[in-house]
């Protein structure tokens, strides 16, 4: 059984459909991206599968239930966390309280605690800002936050829309390397990148999306080597 | 008798009452970008249900001091029920309508309210009773009251209560959050709905308590007295910078105090030609200026681009 699995999905967004019925889905400790121009639709599926979108057809079944019709913040306490495009760090809150945000719905305040130093371990960079609020961070470090927060809810599935975006190359490659580590420790993971190679680079398997319809899909290995593939999005 | 120190006195305690109602118009605008007119019409509700109440409970015998607790506690919970069902019923609909329709919706819930406790009360002024025995003290040539000190602590004490509750609390935290992303704050699990509604049940409790202490400071209530005072305090939470909660604070203490030192010289500065009762113009002149010269208020930073 998958962990998420996508039928026949619908979405609309401002006025036009954004995606066109997909099927996707995303076994237990895989790394899955979804590449594609912009407006090919990615960003519109992954906040249908968040509950930040409905769904206009199709179902998301995720562990095994139908989560369709639940809303987003029943979906986070079920284990789906997203990081946002932009990353959505809380601008007024401080680097503390946006971790703590993080664990909004948690109770085991030693697991929190603990939660706590192991992110802290992560971006070592987050504890020496703990108490400066989210506003004034570097894109970069925003993004480290905004990572580090998602995985305070200690999610099952991990959805990452655009990690990179208005980064400098250095933390970008920063932040892939801890995308990485926290994928080898066993986490399941979505990822919407922009930077295909870097996206194909990082996950298992891929999915191509054009007008808002799966047109290919394939073990990332395969995506990177495919013609078509280096054609339309690797500039090869 | 010093004029200034009296005026200065006097517009302290107006303005800690002004910045009691300014905290729920800049609670509700922080969340939900919402000016929520009706909320001057829920201080009313709070002044009208205390009034009544005490007024039952002193007649039946209950000692002030219990009847006083009593009639709070009744005032906050009929304003409380009031903010969310106003909430639930006007404005969650409207929640992605264009800006002009809520704003609207609040003006008619107003209207409504105040109708409704016309209705109730009826057209004539309530007076709170005289439970407290008034004692005067002198202080360097002012003169204020037991009754005053203690509007004073009370509304202190509230606002302290607030800002512990919005710094320190998870529920503060999240209403935090949801002010500044209510998507996000959605993926991170927290019902926004819920923390919407308890923002506008805490901001009708301190409504609750405004009205009582308002009610005892002027010692009357009305159907028809939360508009000129709804408009007040929304001008002192402008002013302040409206979204802020120390800026209503700053904005409500400021008001008091330019309208209690107005209302003291306005005589002299125009000659005579205008009396004290011209003070309710001074809010809205500030209200004007501030509008000209700092549209995000004193200590607003991010409203401009937003109202």
């Amino acid at each position: 059984m998958s962990l998420i699995e996508v039928e026949g999905l619908a979405v609309h967004y401002g006025g036009i459909r954004a995606v066109k019925g997909i099927d996707l889905r995303v076994e237990e400790g895989e790394v899955v991206c979804l590449i594609g121009a912009n407006g090919a639709g990615k960003t519109s599926s992954m906040r249908a599968l968040a509950g930040l979108l409905p769904a206009a057809a199709g179902t998301i079944r995720y562990a095994g239930t139908d989560i369709t019709a639940l809303p987003v913040h029943l979906r986070a306490r079920r284990g789906i966390s997203m990081v946002p495009e932009g990353r959505g760090v809380f601008p007024r809150l401080t680097v503390a309280e946006n971790l703590r945000m993080g664990a909004y719905f948690r109770t085991d305040s030693a697991g929190i605690a603990a939660d706590l130093e192991r992110v802290y371990g992560l971006f070592p960079r987050l504890r020496e800002r703990r108490a400066q609020t989210g506003g004034t961070l570097s894109g970069g470090e925003q993004q480290m936050l905004a990572i580090a927060r998602a995985l305070m809810s200690r999610p099952r599935l991990l959805l990452l829309d655009e990690p990179s975006m208005g980064l400098a190359p250095l933390a970008v490659q920063t932040i892939f390397e801890t995308i990485r580590l926290i994928a080898a420790q066993g986490m399941t993971l979505l990822l919407i990148e922009q930077n295909a190679r870097l996206a194909l680079e990082s996950s298992s398997r891929g999915y191509v999306l054009e007008g808002g319809r799966i047109v290919h899909q394939d073990d990332s290995t395969a995506l990177l080597a495919s013609p078509k593939v280096r054609a339309a999005y690797l500039g090869a | 008798m010093d004029v200034l120190l009296q005026q200065l006195v006097n517009g302290l305690i107006l303005g800690s009452l002004y910045a009691l109602v300014a905290l729920g118009y800049t609670m509700v605008y922080g969340i939900l970008e919402l000016i929520n007119f009706a909320h001057g019409e829920i201080v009313m509700l709070g002044a009208l249900v205390s009034v009544t109440v005490l007024g039952v409970l002193v007649a039946a015998g209950v000692p002030v001091p219990l009847a006083l607790l009593l009639a709070l506690a009744a005032a906050v919970l009929v304003c409380m029920a009031t903010g969310v069902l106003v909430e639930r019923i006007a404005y969650r609909p409207l929640r992605n309508a264009p800006r002009l329709a809520p704003l609207i919706t609040a003006i008619g819930v107003s209207i409504v309210l105040q109708n409704l406790a016309m209705i109730l009360w009826g057209r004539q002024y309530l007076s709170f009773p005289p439970v407290l025995a008034p004692q005067v003290y002198a202080w360097h040539g002012a003169s204020v009251s037991n009754v005053q000190l203690l509007i004073v602590a009370v509304a202190a004490l509230t606002m302290g209560t607030l800002l512990l509750l919005v710094q320190r609390t998870r529920l503060g935290r999240a209403m935090r959050a949801t002010a500044q992303n209510r998507e996000v704050a959605g993926l991170m699990g927290v019902d926004v709905n819920r923390v919407i509604a308890a923002t506008f049940a805490v901001g009708s409790a301190l409504a609750a308590v405004a009205g009582l202490l308002i009610a005892s400071y002027y010692g009357i209530a009305h159907y028809n007295m939360g508009f000129l005072l709804g408009l007040k305090a929304f001008s002192a939470a402008v002013l302040g910078g409206i979204g802020n909660i120390p800026g209503a604070l700053l904005g409500g203490l400021l008001l008091g105090v330019i309208e209690s030192l107005g209302a003291g010289y306005i005589g002299d500065l125009t000659g005579g030609f205008l009396g004290s009762h011209y003070q309710d113009i001074f809010a809205f002149f500030i209200l004007i200026l501030v509008l000209i010269f700092r549209p995000s208020g004193l200590l607003g930073e991010r409203v401009a681009d937003r109202a």
